[in-house]
């Protein structure tokens, strides 16, 4: 399959800085495929964000996005392939309205009129927010904040959509709402979506994730190989899914358990047969 | 000191045609040395009832007593500086509200705003610097300089340099990778039990509501819906879901292991720790 955005050998230092907040770090995210990075604050996963958009470019090694290799002459043609939805939902609004608001960018990109009403319409259609055109932004809930961020990403058309801690100011309803749609986008629409992310259950939900530590990649994999990790993950500053961490305290308290269990489910399955029936 | 809210109404624009109530007949006592978590859906009015606590807010009707400082509505209040240094607030996202030159003159901003003297709020600036896990030599640094996590502890010194009597927490731990979540809601929780500070906790987390707090003030719609311990309020998470809110994971898992086995357990669990322990000692279960 294609590579839709690739980082080959990265070095970063930020201007005026001297510590490399990333070092030597490939990674590359497959056409159609949802790839989480995770990783402690100052990982450096949120640069690896930067340099993807060409707000800065690496000392060395190469990025490039669909196919073009990212420079100060290709940013803007690599841009066009991008969307990006951040973390505050308040910080990413200009317009009165709804669809003023998912119009602007549009209108930014010289969209002829009628193509940007249908457009806007669609891409408020897609997030589930078509109820809300003349609704103030201001009003919306933090989930439907985002989701309205969302719409003015897709209504550009790109191929790949990335969210740089895009659920971490939300409540959990809201998060789930946002987790939801872009599970929706990548079955209906094969988006590529690279989630930048602390939250577990984000994570949970992509096909690969890449997990940072200290401008290095430190692992990569499906989400059951990478939760495999168990402890390990736990010293990186990173966290567990509920099972695996109740597993571990139970373990500790002296009820040992066969195997690892990745669900609610298995750990409720394996605690009856090994212990609870007995 | 205690807060005591009574028939709390807050109206935004009050009197205009914009008008829109955020708050109305609140009623329940944050008591001193106690952890009260207040937790809602988003738009539950709850920031709007926690900017009452210290004053910043006045009600449109109703009144908040605040130690011995009664704020009402439709009276002017004159120096409000004492309930300000009593209940220090922590906003979300604190560090967004640094703009010192270096990390030392902001968090010593605070206290001196209260008449503390230069030296005696240096003293302060550095000891609390060391109390939220910072080291020293960062006081001389430009707080713009350090990461988003270092960042919040500094801003949180610098309330905390006020030495409030009750510090009032705005979702406190939002977009901090999960040990710094751990490790700042730790320290606050120590600062609590061994200062005795009165802490409110206003949050999204019921994991954080239930290890934490003493009593949890459920708001929905801007009204007060619910107080209980947390071992009460969790128990019952059909109401909950009522006003859009979980349960922590582990009560959850909990209500999986009795519908397996088809019996309950005596109490509802509210840590990992809890259950763990409650499982080993069979649980009541066998």
């Amino acid at each position: 399959m294609r590579n839709m955005i690739s980082l080959q050998n990265i070095t970063f230092k930020y201007p005026g800085t001297e510590i490399e907040v990333l070092k030597n770090v490939s990674i590359s995210v497959k056409e159609g495929e949802w790839t989480a990075i995770v990783g402690h604050n100052g990982s450096g996963k949120s640069t690896l964000a930067k340099l993807m958009n060409g707000l800065y470019f690496p000392e060395q090694g190469y990025v490039t996005i669909a196919d073009i290799e990212l420079n100060k002459d290709t940013v803007w043609d690599t841009r066009r392939h991008i969307g990006m939805v951040f973390q505050n939902p308040d910080n990413q609004f200009v317009g009165t309205t709804v669809q003023d608001d998912v119009a602007f960018g549009l209108e930014n990109h010289g969209i002829p009129q009628e193509v940007m009403v249908e457009r806007v319409q669609t891409a408020l259609k897609q997030v589930k927010m078509d109820d809300f055109l003349d609704q103030e932004p201001h009003h919306l809930s933090g989930g439907q904040k985002q989701r309205v961020a969302m719409a003015s990403v897709l209504a550009l058309r790109p191929d790949i959509i990335i969210l740089d801690e895009a659920t971490s100011m939300l409540d959990p309803a809201g998060r789930a709402e946002v987790i939801e749609l872009v599970r929706e986008l990548k079955r209906e629409e094969d988006m590529t979506v690279l989630s930048i992310t602390h939250d577990l259950e984000e994570a949970a939900k992509a096909d690969r994730i890449i997990v940072m530590n200290q401008g290095e990649v430190y692992r990569e994999g499906t989400p059951e190989e990478i939760f495999a990790l168990g402890q390990e993950l736990v010293a990186l500053g990173l966290d567990l899914p509920f099972p695996l961490k109740m597993a571990h305290v139970l373990n500790e308290k002296g009820i040992p358990l066969e195997r690892k269990p990745l669900t609610e489910e298995e750990l409720v399955n394996e605690l009856w047969t090994s212990f609870l029936s007995k | 000191m205690d807060i005591l809210l009574e028939q709390v109404e807050y109206r935004y624009a009050a009197n205009s045609p914009f008008e829109k109530k955020a708050v109305e007949e609140v009623s329940f006592k944050i008591p001193e040395g106690q952890c009260t978590a207040i937790i809602g859906h988003t738009g539950s009015g709850k920031s709007t009832l926690l900017l009452h606590l210290n004053a910043l807010l006045k009600p449109t009707s109703g009144s908040v007593k605040i130690g011995d400082r009664t704020v009402k509505s439709g009276r002017k209040e004159k120096d409000l500086k004492p309930i300000r240094e009593k209940v220090g607030i922590v906003f979300q996202f604190p560090e967004q509200q640094l703009f010192e030159e270096t990390v030392m003159k902001d968090i010593c901003y605070g206290p001196m705003n209260f008449g503390v003297s230069e030296k005696e709020a240096k003293k302060r600036a550095a000891y609390w610097l060391k109390e939220v896990g910072m080291p020293e030599d960062v006081l001389e640094k430009s707080p713009f300089d350090l990461s988003g996590g270092q960042m919040r502890r500094v801003a949180i010194a610098g309330v905390l340099a006020m030495e409030p009597e009750v510090l009032v927490l705005d979702e406190p731990t939002a977009g901090l990778d999960p040990r710094g979540r751990r490790e700042m809601m730790e320290m606050f929780y120590r600062l609590h039990k061994e200062r005795g500070i009165t802490l409110v906790l206003v949050t999204h987390s019921m994991e954080d509501a239930a290890r934490y707090a003493d009593k949890v003030v459920v708001m929905h719609k801007g009204r007060k819906v619910h107080e209980a311990p947390p071992r009460e309020l969790f128990s019952d998470a059909e109401r909950l879901s009522e006003w859009g809110l979980g349960i922590p994971e582990v009560v959850k898992f909990q209500r999986m292991l009795e519908a397996k086995s088809g019996k309950t357990f005596p109490k509802v669990c509210l840590t990992m720790d809890e259950l763990a322990e409650m499982l080993k000692q069979g649980g009541g279960l066998s």
